[in-house]
């Protein structure tokens, strides 16, 4: 009998099955087919590191449980040329899934994974500094009748902090190979593959894996208690510096004023420390735009370069510095250790809002994008608790919004510094991002306090050893991210900013008329259908043509009002969009535009990812609609206040 | 809902974990015996306690307290650290440490 809670909500692409054993599907290891080979271990000891450093691929990596919540494969070739697959998982204590990340390493461990065989071989992966959890799991795994080596990942700790491990004897108490890695400096990789090359020609036993009950789990917990006494003598030199450092960062008032004081740094850093790169992008595109504007004759082809492309697709461009600041700063975190510790922190007012403990650090990632913070949900094992982060991730302010941000705030807020040593505008940048957390926060509550009433699920989560970030790392991730942006800016943006600078100009103005082309377009004939709508919240026309784009991402807003300001004025008007707002916006619309893209549901990929994760369309619908209405709520609400307030 | 300080030591010394104030260490020497409110059963609750390491024998030592209501708990279990709430804390009973030492023990 189980109680598989994970799989409640649609358990990702995996068949749903019972805990029984099935009988194993006839082997597939013929000698010409190139084996497969599963990484299992408790989450965070660096599964995801080894995989990479086999397959060369960049697979998310960071210091904390609940990185990796799907299942990725990829090629491995030993020096000889021997060629195998590996296969990385989600991290899991024990086969006996209860959340839906876990669920698929099981599913893929016993092969019940949709169309898939069991693997060939397992590696288990173990922190060779944290072997007592991970030995039970080789227990457990081991009675799933898969060949499988232990690999004594992060040795290289291991040594500093003086652990003995005698690898030979725990090799002989669990009868499988042990190899020693180092998965992060690509160490013992040939070992771990001639171990594994040994087993995979190995006939398969069959697989009498069952849920243990928690006699079973105590008696495996016994003997993997012995195996380790045997074989780990402890460190010399342990690790104190982490028990310092959370003394610190976990304290009841100085550890939740640091973690505010992080997020605000954060902001004002994203603020200023980009300004004087950006400038330089932007004055680099201002050029770009005058020397086609002298070099190309006057026409069609002008227009789309100067107001389509380059105003547009550059208006973007120049947010890459916030962008690269916001996710260097994340990642640090991540590779640090504090995102658990973040979490602990906020479980308490996590837990008032009706929201999981862990549903913080989904929501933290969410600054970066709300598809990984939805995808991250995975690790919470209850399907309501999952869904309530789920349905409010995407209130959490995403890099997409930094540009509608910046944009409005830099030009309608005075750059001055308040309080002696507060940038005001990374004051208001850092209010936008508050205003997010909070509605996130009621929403989960309204959520949990209307529909899903009844007990919260329990909160139990391991806290892993700081590390220092490690700078390849870091830069790598960083460095991804400015390719994922500019993809899309070279993509998703391009093709937009074509479109609209297509319908801005199409058809042309008819002869003799009075007023700018735009009037007389397709986008002008649709902005004034739509205005009348958002008249009520101070919005305009030439608004309403780039909120419609900004439906496939936000940062298009930003591109199409470049662009219909730019048509509309002429090629002379190429230049800063923020003076063009300035003139033609009232301080009560330029708010109303803030506080609509606190809410309004704006991007198609993330309903595509929230009707994936939960298996039907009702949920995007549901979010796209109380999203929509926050939206308008919130512009009227804006636009009318400070209408009245004189501003 | 817990006494903030661990309950004053009965003859046996045997608390939940959930009641024990920070600085306190001991052995744990039950799992799954607590009653429940949450939302599991409590041999679901006992099983996920199991294998994250709450088993007999094993060492706790409160390190943290959160802020409000001194919940969650942050504990050192042998070479490990875990956070979780108070109320999944119930289900493990722990035995203090021998004498007022297990107070002075606190985080390194
Ligand atoms: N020093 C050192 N650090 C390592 C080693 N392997 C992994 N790490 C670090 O350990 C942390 C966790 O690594 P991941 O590869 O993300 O761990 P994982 O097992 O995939 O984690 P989940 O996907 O969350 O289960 C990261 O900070 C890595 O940089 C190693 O051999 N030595
Ligand atoms: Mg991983």
């Amino acid at each position: 009998m189980s109680l598989d809670l994970g799989e409640t909500l649609e358990s990702p692409s995996s068949p749903a099955t019972d805990s029984v054993a099935t009988p194993p599907p006839p082997t597939s290891a013929t000698p010409t087919a190139i084996p497969r080979i599963a990484l299992v271990g408790t989450p965070n000891c660096g599964k995801t590191a080894l995989f990479n450093a086999l397959t060369g691929a960049r697979q998310k990596v960071a210091n904390y449980a609940g990185v990796t919540v799907e299942r990725k494969e990829g090629p491995v070739v030993a020096a000889d040329g021997w060629r195998g697959r590996v296969v990385d998982l989600p991290g899991t204590y024990s086969l006996r899934a209860r959340s839906p990340d876990e669920a698929v390493t099981r599913d893929v461990v016993l092969g019940r994974f949709a169309g898939e065989a069991e693997p060939d071989v397992i590696i288990c992966v173990a922190d060779a500094t944290n072997l007592r959890l991970v030995l039970r799991l080789a227990l457990e795994l081991k009675s799933v009748g898969r060949p499988m080596v232990l690999a004594l990942n992060m040795f290289d700790i291991a040594e500093r902090q003086g652990w003995r491990i005698d690898v030979e004897r725990l090799s002989r108490e669990l009868g499988v190979p042990v190899v020693t890695t180092v998965a992060t400096r690509k160490r013992g990789m040939e070992t771990l593959l001639d171990a594994v090359r040994g087993l995979a020609v190995r006939p398969i036993e069959a697989h009498a894996w069952r849920e243990p009950t928690s006699t079973e789990l105590r008696v495996a917990h016994r003997e993997a208690e012995r195996i380790r006494k045997a074989c780990v003598t402890q460190p010399t030199q342990p690790d104190t510096l982490t028990g310092r450092l959370d003394s610190v960062l976990l304290h009841p008032i100085a550890g939740s004023a640091i973690l505010l004081t992080v997020l605000f740094l954060m902001f004002q850093a994203v603020f200023t420390w980009a300004q004087p790169v950006m400038d330089l992008i932007k004055a680099g595109f201002d050029h770009l735009a005058t020397l086609v504007a002298q070099v190309m004759p006057e026409g069609v082809l002008r227009s789309l370069i100067t107001d389509g492309v380059i105003s547009g697709v550059g208006s973007v461009l120049v947010f890459l510095p916030q962008i690269l600041i916001l996710f260097l700063f994340i990642i640090l975190l991540e590779d640090f250790g504090y995102m658990a510790r973040a979490a602990f922190l906020m479980d308490k007012v996590m837990g008032g809002a009706g929201l999981h403990g862990r549903a913080f650090i989904p929501l933290l990632s969410s600054f970066a994008c709300a598809i990984p913070g939805i995808m991250g949900a995975r690790v919470i094992d209850s399907k309501r608790d999952r869904l309530t982060t789920i349905l409010v991730a995407p209130l959490m302010t995403c890099s997409a919004r930094i540009p509608v941000y910046t944009l409005i705030i830099s030009a309608f807020i005075p750059n001055k510094t308040v309080w002696g040593f507060v940038n005001l505008q990374g004051l208001v940048m850092f209010g936008l991002y508050g205003a997010g957390i909070v509605s996130a926060l009621l929403v989960g509550f309204i959520i949990r306090k209307l529909f899903w009433r009844g007990a919260s699920e329990p909160f139990i989560m391991e806290l892993p050893a700081y590390k220092l970030p490690d700078a390849k790392n870091v830069i790598m991730g960083v460095l991804t991210r400015a390719k994922i942006f500019l993809r899309r800016a070279g993509t998703v943006i391009l093709s937009m900013m074509i479109l609209i600078w297509f319908l801005s100009s199409v058809p042309g103005k008819p002869a003799g008329a009075v007023g700018p082309a735009i009037d007389y377009s397709f986008a002008g004939m649709i902005g004034h259908f739509i205005e009348p709508v958002l008249r009520p919240i101070g919005f305009n026309w030439q608004i309403a043509v780039a909120l419609i784009p900004g439906m496939a991402a936000r940062e298009v807003s930003v591109a199409a009002l470049g662009t219909v300001y730019a048509v509309a004025g002429g090629a002379e008007a190429v230049g800063p969009l923020g003076n063009a707002l300035h003139n033609q916006w009232s301080m009560p619309t330029a708010l109303a535009f803030l506080a609509w893209f606190i809410f309004a549901p704006q991007c198609a990929s993330t309903f595509g990812v929230v009707k994936r994760e939960t298996n039907s369309w009702a949920w995007p619908t549901a979010m796209f609609a109380y999203m929509m209405a926050l939206a308008y709520l919130a512009a009227f609400a804006a636009f009318h206040i400070a209408k009245a307030s004189g501003l | 809902m817990f006494s903030g300080r661990a309950k004053s030591p009965e003859s046996s010394g045997v608390v939940p974990l959930g009641s024990a104030a920070r600085g306190f260490s001991g052995v744990v020497v039950g799992v799954g015996v607590a009653s429940n409110d949450g939302g599991l059963q409590a041999g679901e609750l006992e099983r996920r306690l199991l294998e994250i390491g709450f088993v007999e024998g094993a060492r706790v030592e409160i390190l943290h307290e959160g802020a409000i209501g001194r919940d969650p708990i942050a504990v050192r279990l042998d070479d490990m650290r875990v956070a979780l709430r108070r109320r999944e804390a119930n289900a493990v009973m722990v035995q203090a440490d021998a004498g007022e030492a297990a107070y002075l023990t606190a985080a390194e």
